[in-house]
């Protein structure tokens, strides 16, 4: 089955009247029709209509949702997967929260930026228009700000991985705890800053609050030896650090070498890969339920070679025609055999009868 | 009927695609094949608008039909709503049901319109039919004695299947068939066969069948329990508030006390006009309901007895097939099934089964693109020397219930065969 979005927080009543007179519609859900009137009441998915679409930067905008039923709540730092519909096909993408739980407003913000490669980004940054519905999976996430918050804070950000910090930003401001919060943030140029107004902004209002923005394109990037120079103080703060995996992984190593490593928190941000692999190279295929591992020479399909090593496969026709042997796709690429088109997405359904694995897949079956 | 054939008929009908050479059945392959890429490729918005509109109307018209039917008592009212209702049924089980059901939208990864999770309003659980159909039916289409759906297993409809005498009831039975077609479609998805024989464990055979028994429960609850009531209590409100009324128009005072002496409780004709319209609305709706169904079960009947049963279509033995190559699968679809000629609005209420050629070669692509892919289909068949079988309605639906009459009694040979397709004007040769 295809991804659906978080059940919603549905009123009590509201659930006992539609259970009531669900017979009446059998083998549909009232729900079903009640979507005819307005998406956002279905029960079954929480979905959210958008409010505004604000230009952060040439390539990146805010996209502030309004959730169909009282929004979940989330921390400060996590990411929500969100449901779009693009060229009729829905995609899942997972993006950070920038905006913070305490909005009076009750709207929900993510700040995509442009992946040209991709499929939901421009569709987000370029087409999607105040009104359009789309569908809004859990929030999830580890990286963020502990409650109450560290007295004093350093946090470090490149790029678009500066949207989770924006998210702890806007609600240290808010509960009034912005008090000793460094921020050494890097954009490649000037204009590109994501939020550069706004953390201006929290600048000239807030004197807890020092940033120094880096832009790399004119001198470079923060290598870890400047950060005694940038805070001094550096090792007793609590840092959170967000953006490209180089950059990560040389704080890791500053900080395991130097510092403390408890006192770091990170969220790897990764671009979406843009590249297929090598037509036809097979891999190792483990089937999650029964737990079976096989492999593929990239021209076996996966029931065939699932069969081969043992696993109990639903199947039909073998020729991708009846779809009995669908199965969900929870990582990595799979390969069409009769198409020779390379394609996979988390929890995509494919066929096991005509397609290969594109290196290693695990499949729910 | 333009049944024309003088020669004496070949008991042997000979295979569709003796002619033609081991390349060029992979050469056709090949063709087909990219025929079906090339659509599959470019799937998008309209498609997906396509669907969800159709969805869209098939719920606007239930909810039309199920309104109009809360004054079934009225006859106007009556035929409008059976009418709404039994064209949202139709729609439900045919261009949205079945073709949802076979993944031909899968493609759009969303949960609503899947595969994997629709259900329909028929007695077929969706997991039964779809081994039944998308599995059996359209892997062994029109091989005797392994496709289940060549007569159903109650039916004689090839004369190559050995007769019985049971089958002298069958133009009775076919009849009944008809009108509980989709009772009779989920039996047969039990596959009595496979249970005479032992080969289904009992567990899924009681699992298939609680499914049926959970199916059947919802629709009486829906169609004959349900909607009546609710029809039954509106009518019965309306009627009861106008009693009423009349009633307060009586004279009040000594002299509307001693009138009222006479007459008894002034609710009592409140009472009795709300009961006696309720149960007349109930027994209006419960029937409008039932003639609703067997209309789409009667039409479902007809279009999908028009599919492979027809003079033109051809049936193969399990010999003939054996090692088939992709090429003689597509050749055995093609010549296996028969399409309908009709009106755009005739192809949406078949399902667009009414292009069963298209649908047997690509049972997966969205049922849209049907009519845009008859022409290339067409023009393989013409250059191929195969046959493009179609007909009018009636003339399809005649034949069929032609070889079910025949077919009752002993021998009957296969019927004569078109001849290649050879364009749109030049086939005189049709069966």
């Amino acid at each position: 089955m295809a991804e659906r979005g978080a059940v919603p927080n549905v009123p009590k009543a509201r659930q006992r009247a539609l259970h009531a007179v669900r017979s009446l519609f059998s083998p549909l859900l009232p729900d079903d029709y009640l979507e005819l009137i307005n998406p956002l009441w279905s029960t079954q998915e929480l979905r959210g209509r958008i409010e505004r679409i604000d230009q952060e930067t040439a390539d990146a905008v805010t996209v502030l949702i309004r959730p169909g039923y009282e929004w979940q709540g989330h921390r400060p730092g996590q990411y929500l997967r969100i449901g779009v519909i693009v060229n009729g096909v829905h995609h899942w993408r997972a993006y950070s929260l920038t905006t913070d739980p305490g909005r009076p407003d009750g709207l929900i913000g993510i700040t995509p930026k442009l992946v040209d490669a991709g499929k939901v980004s421009p569709y987000l940054v370029h087409r999607a228009r105040p009104g359009d519905i789309v569908r809004l999976g859990g929030v999830e996430g580890t990286f963020v700000l502990p409650d109450p918050p560290p007295p004093r804070l350093l946090f470090i950000s490149a790029g678009s991985g500066i949207t989770p910090i924006m998210a702890m930003l806007r609600s240290l401001d808010r509960d009034e705890a912005l008090d000793d919060v460094v921020h050494i943030h890097s954009a490649r140029t000037p204009d590109g800053i994501i939020f550069g107004e706004q953390l201006r902004e929290l600048d000239s209002r807030r004197s807890g609050y020092r940033p120094h923005l880096r832009i790399t394109g004119e001198a470079g990037r923060v290598t870890p030896a400047q950060l005694d120079e940038l805070c001094p103080d550096w090792r007793e703060r609590r840092a959170f650090v967000s953006g490209p995996g180089e950059m990560l992984d040389a704080l890791v190593g500053h900080w395991r070498e130097q510092g403390d490593p408890e006192l770091l928190e990170m969220e790897r941000f990764q671009p979406v890969i843009g590249g297929n692999g090598v037509a036809g190279e097979g891999g190792r295929i483990r089937f999650i339920k029964s737990g079976v591992e096989a492999n593929s020479n990239g021209g076996t399909p996966i029931l065939v070679a699932g069969e081969e090593a043992g696993a109990e496969l639903p199947y039909g026709c073998r020729m991708g025609i009846c779809h009995t042997c669908i199965g969900r796709l929870c990582s990595g690429e799979v390969r069409d055999l009769r198409t020779g088109e390379v394609y996979g997405q988390e929890d995509e359904m494919v066929r096991t009868c005509v397609n290969a694995p594109e290196g290693d897949v695990e499949i729910a079956l | 009927m333009t049944t024309t054939a003088t020669a004496p008929i070949d008991t042997q009908i000979q295979s569709p695609l003796a002619h033609l050479s081991e390349e060029q059945l992979e050469e056709l392959g090949r063709e087909f094949d990219a025929i079906r890429d090339r659509v599959m490729a470019e799937l998008g918005e309209r498609d997906r608008r396509y669907i969800e509109s159709m969805i869209e109307m098939q719920r606007r018209l239930a909810v039309l039909g199920r309104v109009l039917l809360l004054a079934s008592r009225n006859r106007s009212a009556w035929w409008a709503g059976t009418s709404a209702l039994s064209a949202a049924k139709i729609l439900e089980n045919m261009e949205i049901g079945h073709n949802v059901m076979h993944g031909q939208w899968d493609w759009m990864n969303d949960p609503r319109i899947h595969s994997s999770t629709w259900d329909w309003d028929t007695a077929s659980t969706a997991e039964a039919w779809k081994h039944s159909h998308n599995f059996v039916h359209h892997t062994y289409t029109n091989i005797r004695g392994k496709d289940k759906d060549l007569g159903y297993e109650i039916m004689r409809i090839d004369p190559e299947q050995k007769w019985h005498p049971v089958y002298l009831a069958q133009p009775v039975y076919n009849l009944i068939l008809a009108g509980l077609f989709e009772w009779g479609v989920a039996l047969h998805d039990l596959d009595f066969e496979a249970i005479r024989k032992g080969k289904k464990p009992m567990p899924q055979v009681k699992r298939e069948l609680k499914g049926i028994v959970g199916k059947a429960k919802s629709q009486v609850v829906k169609d004959y329990i349900a909607w009546p009531l609710v029809s039954a209590l509106a009518a019965a409100a309306v009627d009861a508030g106008i009693e009423a009324r009349q009633n307060r128009k009586q004279p009040r005072g000594l002299l509307g006390r001693v009138s009222r002496r006479k007459r008894g409780n002034r609710w009592t004709p409140v009472v009795e006009a709300a009961v006696q319209c309720g149960s007349r609305t109930f027994r209006q709706t419960a029937k409008a309901n039932a003639t609703s169904n067997i209309v789409r079960n009667v039409w479902a009947y007809a279009i999908i007895f028009c599919g492979h049963f027809p003079d033109q279509t051809y049936t193969f033995s399990p010999q003939e097939v054996e090692g088939e190559s992709r090429g003689g699968w597509y050749i055995r679809q093609l010549t296996g099934s028969a399409n309908i000629d009709g009106s755009p609005l005739f192809h949406v209420a078949s399902g667009n089964l009414s292009y069963q050629v298209e649908h047997h070669l690509f049972p997966d692509m969205p049922s849209s693109r049907y009519a845009e892919i008859a022409p290339q289909v067409k023009d393989v068949c013409e250059r191929y020397g195969l046959p493009y079988n179609s007909g009018p309605f009636l003339q399809q639906l005649g034949m069929v219930q032609r070889t079910i009459l025949r077919l009752a009694f002993p021998g009957g040979e296969p019927r004569p065969k078109p001849g290649p397709y050879r364009g749109e004007n030049g086939n005189g040769t049709r069966g």
